[in-house]
C-alpha cells in the first residue's frame, strides 16, 4: 500500500485512492465542492488545489503548478502540502471567485447552516468583498425543476454535481448546463422535470444553496434541528438515513452513506415515510371494548386487560405485517410460544404495485421480513382456520379481502391490537394497545439482503403510546413469561438465541449494521434461511 | 528570395486546389512512397529527427507526443487535425487550408500511416465555411484517385478523412474540448490526465495536430529531417508561417525560417509602420500571450528566443500596434473576448474574466481607481495555471502584461478619472 504524507503527516493508504481522500485518512482537509466519491471526477471548481512536494518516491520532484486533488491519484512516497501560502492565496482565490457573482443571500437560503460556500468562507477565505455590487451577474431565481426541487441558478456553484447525478446514478439527464462563461446556468433539459424516483438526492448533493427541497423550504433553520441515525422503513432495502427533527416534530429524511446497503442515496418515496408521523389516523392511547363501548384506558390497563383475554380464549393466532422490529417480532414470537399457538404469521404481501428497480427500490413494501422469518414467523395471505382469537401486532392487512378478513375477525371470541395507527382490525377489537411509531422507539430491522440495521427514535411517541418492544415485553410478562427491562436485554436474548452475528447492543451494531447472512438471490426479497436458528 | 514550402501555392501558376495540378508539382508522390515503402517507427524517427515542435501555440516536439500513443489497446488509434484556428491575430492555417489543401491531406496521410489510424478528422472551424468546402472536394479528388478510402494506393490499406466543422467556440480549439465537440457535446476541455494519447476521441488513443504541424510533416518525410533542422535554430527548426495584422502596410502570411527577428518580419514583410506612425506594441504569438513594447522587437521568432524574451511565439499571430493604439482600449477589447469565451467550466476562468472585463471597462470609460490597478493584477494572478485548461492563463497574461509594459497609460486613466470626478 503506498505511503502518502498530508503537511507533514504519513499515512497507508489503499492504492488507487485520490488524494482528497488519502488526506482524510491523514486527517487533513481538503476543501471541495465538484468532488463527490460516488461520482466521476469534474475537477472544475478549483477549490481543491494542492502543491504536491514530491510526485512519488522514484520521481521526488516538486510539480511546478498546483493541481487538484481530486485528479491526482495517490503514489507511493508522494508528498502533499494542502495548507503552505501557495495554496492558501489560489484557494482564498477560487472562493472569491465562487462568491464575486453569489447573491450572498444567506438570511433566506434553506442552505445556511449546512452551506460549504459558508463553511469554507469562514474556513479559508474570510476576505471583504473586491467586487461592485451593481456589477454582480443575475440569474433566475425560485424555479420549480421537478415536484420537490426548487432552483435558484444564482445560488448554483456550477459544480456539475447534480448534472452527473442524473447522467451517471440515474441516466435520466434531466438537468443541463446552458451558455457558457459566467452565464453558464444550470437549466432544465428541454420537455423535462426532475422527477424520477431518486430525484431529491440532488438536493442533498448540492453543496450550496441552489437545488433546494420544496417540502423544506422555509420550514426550519437546520442548525435547530437534531438528527440521529436511523433506517428506511419504506421498504425492505433498508437504506440508512439520518432523520432530522426539532422536539415533537420530524423535518425531513436524509440518506446516510454506508456502501454495503444504499451508498450515498436513498428513493423519494423514503424521504417521505415522515410525513404520516404526524396526525389524527394515529393511536394516542389504549381501548378497550366495555359492552358495547368502546372506552380508551390506560396502557398497562390495555396490556394487562389483553392478557387475560389471550389467555383464556382457546387457540390463539398471532398476526403481524413485516414491519414489526425484530425486538418486538421476537418478544410477540415468545408470547406466541407462552400462549401456545402455531407459528406466527406475516400477513402482508411480499411484492406489490412497486417494481423491484434494481438498485434501491423494493417491490416489498415493509423493513423486516427478513428478520421475521429468520424468527420464524410463516408468511400467508390469509388467517389460520380454527383460532379462537387473535393478536393483530402492526397488521394493516394490506392485500387481504377486506370482507373477508372483517367476517373472520367478527367470528373471533378475542381480538387484541396492537398497533401505531388507527387500522381496519381495530372496529373489530376487544383491546387496542398504543405504540409508538418506527420514528419513535429504537428497534433493528433484517434488510432483503441480510443487513441487521438499527433504528433510531427521534422524537417522543404521542399521548399514552409506548414503545413497541415495551408493549409486547409487558404483555409477555402479564402472561408470565420474563420482564425484559430495556430494548438492548430483548436485542441480548434475540442475538444470542438466532446466533445474528456478534453484536449484543444497539450500539455494539453500530450505525452501519453487520451482515447476518449470506445475500439471498436478488429476485427474492424474502428469504433468509441461512440465519434461520432451526 | 527563398523558397516557398508550406505556400508553395503563390510561387506556381496552378492551382494547386485541382488534385492534378497538386500530383503534377509532385505531390501524393511522398504519401505514396510512405505508404508502401516506409515502416511506421521510421516516420515517427523522421519526425523526431527533424526537432518538429507543434505549430498550433504550445510547441511540444511532435515526434515525441506520437510515442506517447498507448499501445496495445484494441482500440484504433485517431489522427484529428487542429484546424479550428481561433486565436485573434492568427490565419496561418487558412492559408494552407484554402489553398493547398492536398498538402494538408499528405502530410495528414503520413502522419496516420506513422500512428496507425484508419480514419482521421479535420476539425474546422465553422467560420471557416469555404475552407471546409475546399477540403471536402479535396478529400474528395484524393477519394476518386484512390488515395484515400479503403484501398489506399492500391495497397489494401484504409485510411479516411473526414471533415467536421465546429460552430465558433474559440475553447473546440483546445485539443480536448476539440474531441468533446468532436464526439457531439460541449467543448469542455477534459481533466488530464488521461492525456488524448491514451484516452482521447470516442476513449481511444488519439493524437492532435495542428494544420502547419501536419504539412510541415511531409515535407520532413519528402526532404529529410536533416533538411529540416537546418531551418532556423536547432531546438525547434523548419519553414514558419507567420501572420502579420494591424497597423501595418502589408498585412498577410508570411513563410520564413522559423527564427526570422520579430523586426524584419515587421519592417521588412510586412511593409513597416503606415505612414507617420511608431511602432507602440506587438503581440508575438496570438492575443494570448504577453504584449512586447516597441523596443523589444529585436527578437528571433522562434520558441524559446520569444520565451526568453518574456512572451510566447504562440500561434505566430503577430499583431502590431502603432502610437495611435489606446492600451486600455486595446486590453478591454481583449478581455471582452477571453470574457465571451470562456467555456464556463472552472470557477477561476468563468468568474475570472467577466471580471478582468468590469475593471478594464470600468478604466476604460473613466471610471477606474488606482485600487482597480492592483484588483486587476490580482485577479489576473489568481486566473495562472489555476484551471483545466490555459483558456485561463490566456486571459490573465495579457491583462498581467499590459500593466507592466503599459502602466503609465493606465495610471493616466485612473488619474483622468479621478480628475472627472472632481470636476
Amino acid at each position: 500500500m503506498p505511503r502518502v504524507t498530508v503537511n507533514g503527516v504519513t499515512v497507508e493508504v489503499p492504492e488507487g485512492i485520490n488524494v482528497v481522500k488519502a488526506a482524510e485518512m491523514a486527517g487533513q482537509e481538503i476543501p471541495h465542492y465538484c468532488y463527490h466519491p460516488a461520482l466521476s471526477v469534474a475537477g472544475n471548481c478549483r477549490m481543491c488545489l494542492i502543491d504536491i512536494r514530491a510526485m512519488s518516491a522514484k520521481q521526488p520532484n516538486p510539480l511546478p503548478k498546483l493541481q487538484i486533488g481530486c485528479n491526482t491519484i495517490v503514489a507511493d512516497g508522494m508528498v502533499v502540502e494542502t495548507n503552505n501560502p501557495r495554496v492558501e492565496e489560489a484557494r482564498r482565490g477560487v472562493l472569491e471567485f465562487l462568491l464575486i457573482n453569489h447573491p450572498i443571500d444567506c438570511p433566506i437560503c434553506d442552505q445556511a447552516g449546512e452551506c460549504k460556500l459558508q463553511e469554507y468562507y469562514m474556513d479559508y477565505g474570510r476576505q471583504h468583498s473586491r467586487f461592485v455590487l451593481a456589477e454582480k451577474q443575475h440569474k433566475h431565481k425560485a424555479t420549480a425543476v421537478g415536484p420537490d426541487i426548487m432552483l435558484d441558478q444564482e445560488r448554483c456553484i456550477l459544480c456539475t454535481r447534480c448534472v452527473r447525478f442524473l447522467e451517471e446514478v440515474t441516466g435520466t439527464n434531466e438537468l443541463c448546463i446552458k451558455e457558457r462563461g459566467d452565464h453558464s446556468e444550470l437549466s432544465l433539459a428541454q420537455g423535462k422535470s426532475v422527477d424520477n424516483p431518486y430525484a431529491t438526492n440532488i438536493v442533498d448533493l448540492c453543496p450550496v444553496g441552489a437545488l433546494t427541497s420544496r417540502e423544506f423550504r422555509f420550514q426550519a433553520r437546520v442548525w435547530y434541528l437534531d438528527s440521529v441515525p436511523s433506517i428506511c422503513t419504506g421498504c425492505s432495502t433498508g437504506c440508512n438515513v439520518d432523520v432530522h427533527f426539532r422536539r415533537d416534530n420530524l423535518y425531513r429524511i436524509k440518506p446516510r452513506a454506508n456502501a454495503e446497503v444504499n451508498g450515498y442515496w436513498m428513493c423519494d418515496a423514503g424521504r417521505h415515510t415522515w410525513r404520516d408521523n404526524h396526525g389524527d389516523h394515529r393511536l394516542v392511547a389504549g381501548y378497550a371494548r366495555r359492552g358495547d363501548e368502546f372506552v380508551q384506558v390506560d396502557s398497562s390497563d390495555a396490556v394487562l386487560r389483553s392478557a387475560s383475554l389471550l389467555q383464556g380464549c382457546g387457540k390463539v393466532a398471532v398476526v403481524a405485517s413485516a414491519s414489526l422490529t425484530m425486538e418486538e417480532g421476537y418478544l410477540v414470537s415468545l408470547i406466541a410460544r407462552k400462549i401456545g399457538t402455531g407459528p406466527c404469521i406475516v400477513l402482508s404481501p411480499a411484492t406489490s404495485e412497486i417494481a423491484d428497480d434494481g438498485t434501491l427500490i423494493s417491490t416489498d413494501r415493509y423493513p423486516n421480513r427478513a428478520g421475521l422469518l429468520a424468527l420464524g414467523f410463516r408468511e400467508s395471505s390469509v388467517l389460520p382456520a380454527d383460532v379462537d382469537g387473535v393478536l393483530v401486532a402492526r397488521c394493516d392487512a394490506v392485500g387481504v379481502d377486506e370482507v373477508a378478513w372483517g367476517t373472520r375477525l367478527e367470528g373471533m371470541r378475542t381480538t387484541v391490537v396492537v398497533d401505531d395507527r388507527v387500522s381496519k382490525a381495530m372496529a373489530y377489537a376487544d383491546t387496542v394497545i398504543a405504540i409508538a411509531s418506527h420514528f419513535e422507539a429504537p428497534g433493528t430491522f433484517v434488510s432483503r439482503r441480510g443487513r441487521l440495521q438499527v433504528l433510531g427514535a427521534a422524537v417522543p411517541a404521542p399521548g399514552a403510546a409506548v414503545a413497541g418492544w415495551q408493549a409486547f415485553a409487558e404483555l409477555l410478562g402479564a402472561l408470565g413469561g420474563p420482564r425484559y427491562q430495556s430494548v438492548d436485554e430483548v436485542f441480548a436474548a434475540l442475538s444470542l438465541e438466532l446466533s445474528l452475528g456478534t453484536a449484543r447492543t444497539h450500539a455494539e451494531l453500530g450505525a452501519c449494521g453487520e451482515t447476518i447472512a449470506q445475500r439471498s438471490a436478488p429476485e427474492s426479497n424474502t428469504t433468509l434461511s441461512a440465519a434461520n436458528p432451526a | 528570395m527563398q523558397e516557398k514550402v508550406l505556400l508553395r501555392y503563390r510561387d506556381l501558376s496552378v492551382d494547386l486546389k485541382m488534385i492534378d495540378n497538386y500530383i503534377e508539382s509532385g505531390g501524393y508522390s511522398t504519401a505514396r512512397r510512405v505508404f508502401s515503402e516506409i515502416a511506421p517507427e521510421k516516420v515517427i524517427e523522421m519526425v523526431k529527427e527533424s526537432n518538429l515542435r507543434g505549430r498550433g501555440g504550445a510547441g511540444f516536439p511532435t515526434g515525441l507526443k506520437w510515442t506517447f500513443l498507448a499501445k496495445n489497446t484494441g482500440k484504433p488509434n485517431y489522427l484529428l487535425c487542429n484546424a479550428d484556428e481561433s486565436e485573434p491575430g492568427t490565419f496561418k492555417d487558412r492559408a494552407i487550408i484554402e489553398n493547398d489543401p492536398h498538402q494538408l491531406l499528405e502530410g495528414m496521410m503520413i502522419s496516420a500511416h506513422a500512428i496507425g489510424c484508419t480514419n482521421a478528422y479535420i476539425y474546422i472551424r465553422g467560420e471557416f465555411a469555404y475552407g471546409a468546402e475546399v477540403l471536402k472536394r479535396a478529400i474528395a479528388e484524393a477519394c476518386e484517385k484512390g488515395f484515400l478510402g479503403n484501398d489506399v494506393f492500391g495497397l489494401g490499406r484504409e485510411l479516411n478523412i473526414h471533415v467536421h466543422r465546429g460552430a465558433g467556440a474559440y475553447i473546440c480549439g483546445e485539443e480536448t474540448g476539440l474531441i468533446e465537440s468532436l464526439e457531439g457535446k460541449r467543448a469542455h476541455p477534459r481533466i488530464k490526465p488521461p492525456f488524448p494519447a491514451v484516452y482521447g476521441v470516442f476513449g481511444c488513443p488519439t493524437i492532435v495536430n495542428n494544420v502547419e504541424t501536419l504539412a510541415c510533416v511531409k515535407h520532413i518525410v519528402e526532404r529529410g529531417p536533416a533538411w529540416f533542422k537546418a531551418i532556423g535554430p536547432e531546438t525547434g527548426p523548419g519553414p514558419k508561417l507567420y501572420g502579420v495584422s494591424g497597423h501595418v502596410r502589408n498585412p498577410g502570411v508570411f513563410e520564413l525560417p522559423m527564427g526570422t527577428s520579430l523586426r524584419e518580419i515587421i519592417e521588412v514583410h510586412a511593409g513597416g509602420m503606415r505612414e507617420g506612425r511608431q511602432l507602440k506594441a506587438v503581440i508575438p504569438g496570438g492575443s494570448s500571450v504577453p504584449i512586447l513594447r516597441a523596443d523589444e522587437i529585436d527578437i528571433a521568432m522562434d520558441f524559446d528566443s520569444v520565451a526568453k524574451a518574456g512572451s510566447m511565439l504562440g500561434s505566430a499571430g503577430i499583431i502590431v500596434m502603432d502610437d495611435s493604439t489606446d492600451m486600455v482600449a486595446a486590453l478591454r477589447r481583449v478581455s471582452h473576448f477571453y470574457h465571451h469565451e470562456s467555456c464556463g467550466q472552472c470557477t477561476p476562468c468563468r468568474e475570472g474574466t467577466g471580471w478582468l472585463e468590469k475593471i478594464v471597462t470600468a478604466l476604460d470609460e473613466g471610471r477606474g481607481t488606482e485600487e482597480d490597478l492592483r484588483k486587476l493584477d490580482n485577479v489576473a494572478k489568481g486566473m495562472l495555471g489555476t484551471t483545466i485548461c490555459v483558456l485561463s492563463d490566456a486571459a490573465a497574461m495579457p491583462v498581467r502584461s499590459f500593466l507592466d509594459k503599459f502602466g503609465e497609460e493606465f495610471r493616466a486613466a485612473v488619474r483622468r478619472s479621478a480628475g472627472a470626478a472632481a470636476a
